[in-house]
């Protein structure tokens, strides 16, 4: 392998490792402690700033719009427009940038030093797989964690908003009135939208990092640059993804 | 020296596995590290590989045990190919790394048992069982519960070892057992090397620099240098060879040179 993989090269084996870690997925039962440790892990290390940043996310939300909207005649949109835009589009792609960096550096950073450190040689020395032993704990826990915490942002969101719409002197819109127009406007198909797109933004964070990790070279440098890798294209990804999936759940 | 192998494990009666190596060639961005080595480790015999810094001793082990694919040349274990995929599955090998690359997420115990644990060969009692039995026999007995990185390099070598054991290993493959060791730490370590290789007729291998464990442990001795093997024999043969580059290697020292 060359020093500086071709980035279809790169696109290749990251591919190539969903395939392998899809077709360990019969031994995920063995590796369940495993998967609980990094689940666990995930939601520990994000559910604070999770909830911090959608309150905040559904309260700007509800700051940016309800005014004009409130000007205009239409207060009752504002539930609505806090409600989709949280449940199908904001909650799903920020809380996925977030997991990247907070969790997609980490399984970038700790699979990186296996692999500097001589771990994985050591693992397969063994017989272990690297990729049943290191990989699909980690797809798996974070395929289940981020599509929870983003049905918590989103119901986080949702009240940051409210909170704002009735606060505001400019609109001063009532809870039960919030959520009434949310209700009317919000189907359970745009909340599972948004939690199917985590689900995938998911898997690619897990590949992506997991990926970045195992092909890491040379000392400490190499895993530093290894985490910023895994971040900066997990969240390229994402938007491309977002992108692609949002069109393709319109029809 | 084939005929001193003991009997072994009776379990499994031929358990040292024989290893060949042919034309064995290998570059990295197009510099060759290794050109063409060819020997033959005997089952059950203990054979040192020495050779100065950078002469290409960690990547042929790397080959040794199939982490590293050969250019050109194939190495054979019992006559199949060490890149073959059902050789894990049928050989027992294992490497000790200079490192020890004991997994810094585990305990020291974990790391032992975790080829048993991961393969789900023994239940976890046994386990605990096999793990303290081996920590204690390099002498750790009491580091089950610690951390890898409260260890010493002498100990982290010694609980790689044992994690090795624990595979009981048809080869074994040593990387730089004694390096970063004091000597008696070293001489520990030897003689580790050489009652597992009585014990149970293990194929050892062992890559060192270190000219006193080469001569205290080895049945033969091969003399590495630039990707090369220059001499290979038994370790008197070793002494007597006629070569200047092994004869430089075996008896460099280190003088006082009075300043003039």
């Amino acid at each position: 392998m060359s020093p500086r993989p071709h980035i279809f090269e790169n696109i290749g084996q990251i591919v190539l490792l969903f395939w392998h870690t899809l077709r360990s997925l019969p031994l995920a039962w063995r590796q369940r402690r495993k998967v609980f440790d990094q689940f666990l892990e995930i939601g520990n290390a994000s559910l604070l700033m999770v909830c911090v940043l959608s309150f905040f996310i559904g309260g700007v939300l509800a700051l940016q719009t309800g005014p004009v909207l409130v000007e205009k005649g239409l207060p009752s949109a504002v539930g609505g427009i806090v409600g989709i835009a949280l449940a199908k589009e904001l909650a799903p792609v920020m809380m996925a940038i977030l997991i990247a960096g907070r969790i997609g550096s980490a399984m970038a950073a700790e699979i990186g030093s296996m692999r500097v450190y001589q771990e994985i040689d050591a693992l397969r020395t063994m017989n272990i797989d690297p990729i049943h032993y290191l990989v699909l704990p980690r797809l798996l826990a974070i395929a289940f964690a981020l599509p929870m915490l983003v049905v918590f942002a989103i119901m986080v969101g949702w009240f940051g908003g409210a909170t704002v719409a009735e606060i505001n002197q400019h609109m001063a819109i009532p809870y039960q009135v919030f959520f009434a127009d949310l209700r009317s406007m919000v189907a359970p198909k745009d909340v599972a939208n948004g939690v199917f797109k985590s689900f995938c933004f998911a898997l690619i964070i897990g590949s992506v990092s997991c990926h970045q990790g195992l092909t890491t070279m040379g000392g400490p440098r190499g895993i530093g640059r290894s985490v910023t890798k895994a971040v900066v294209n997990s969240i390229i990804l994402i938007v491309l993804f977002d992108y692609v999936i949002t069109r393709i759940l319109l029809h | 020296m084939n005929a001193s192998a003991s009997p072994a494990n009776p379990a499994s009666p031929a358990y040292g596995v024989d290893l060949l190596v042919r034309g064995l060639h290998k570059s990295f961005d197009g510099l060759e590290v290794i050109h063409g080595l060819d020997f033959e480790v005997l089952s059950g015999e203990i054979f040192v590989i020495m050779g100065p810094s950078g002469s290409g001793k960690s990547v042929l082990l790397k080959h040794l045990i199939g982490l590293e694919p050969p250019d050109a040349g194939e190495i054979l274990v019992n006559g199949e190919s060490i890149q073959s995929p059902e050789i894990a599955a049928k050989y027992r090998m294992a490497l000790v790394f200079q490192s020890g690359a004991l997994l810094n997420s585990l305990t020291v115990g974990e790391n032992v048992g975790l080829y048993l644990t991961e393969h789900r060969l023994k239940t976890p009692a046994e386990i605990g069982r096999i793990v303290g039995e081996k920590l204690t026999d390099v002498g750790l007995g009491d580091a089950v519960n610690k951390m890898p990185a409260e260890l010493s390099g002498g100990m982290k070598k010694r609980a790689a070892i044992a994690r090795a054991l624990v595979i009981e290993p048809q080869l074994i493959l040593y990387d730089e057992p004694t390096s970063e060791l004091d000597p008696l730490s070293s001489v520990v370590i030897g003689q580790e090397i050489w009652k597992l290789n009585q014990r149970t007729g293990v194929t050892s291998l062992v890559v060192t620099h270190d000219r006193d464990l080469a001569f205290g442990v080895a049945d033969r001795i091969a003399v590495m240098d630039e990707g090369l093997i220059l001499a290979i024999g038994t370790p008197d043969e070793i002494k007597r060879s006629s070569l200047p580059r092994v004869q430089s290697f075996l008896n460099a020292d280190f003088k006082r040179e009075p300043h003039l």
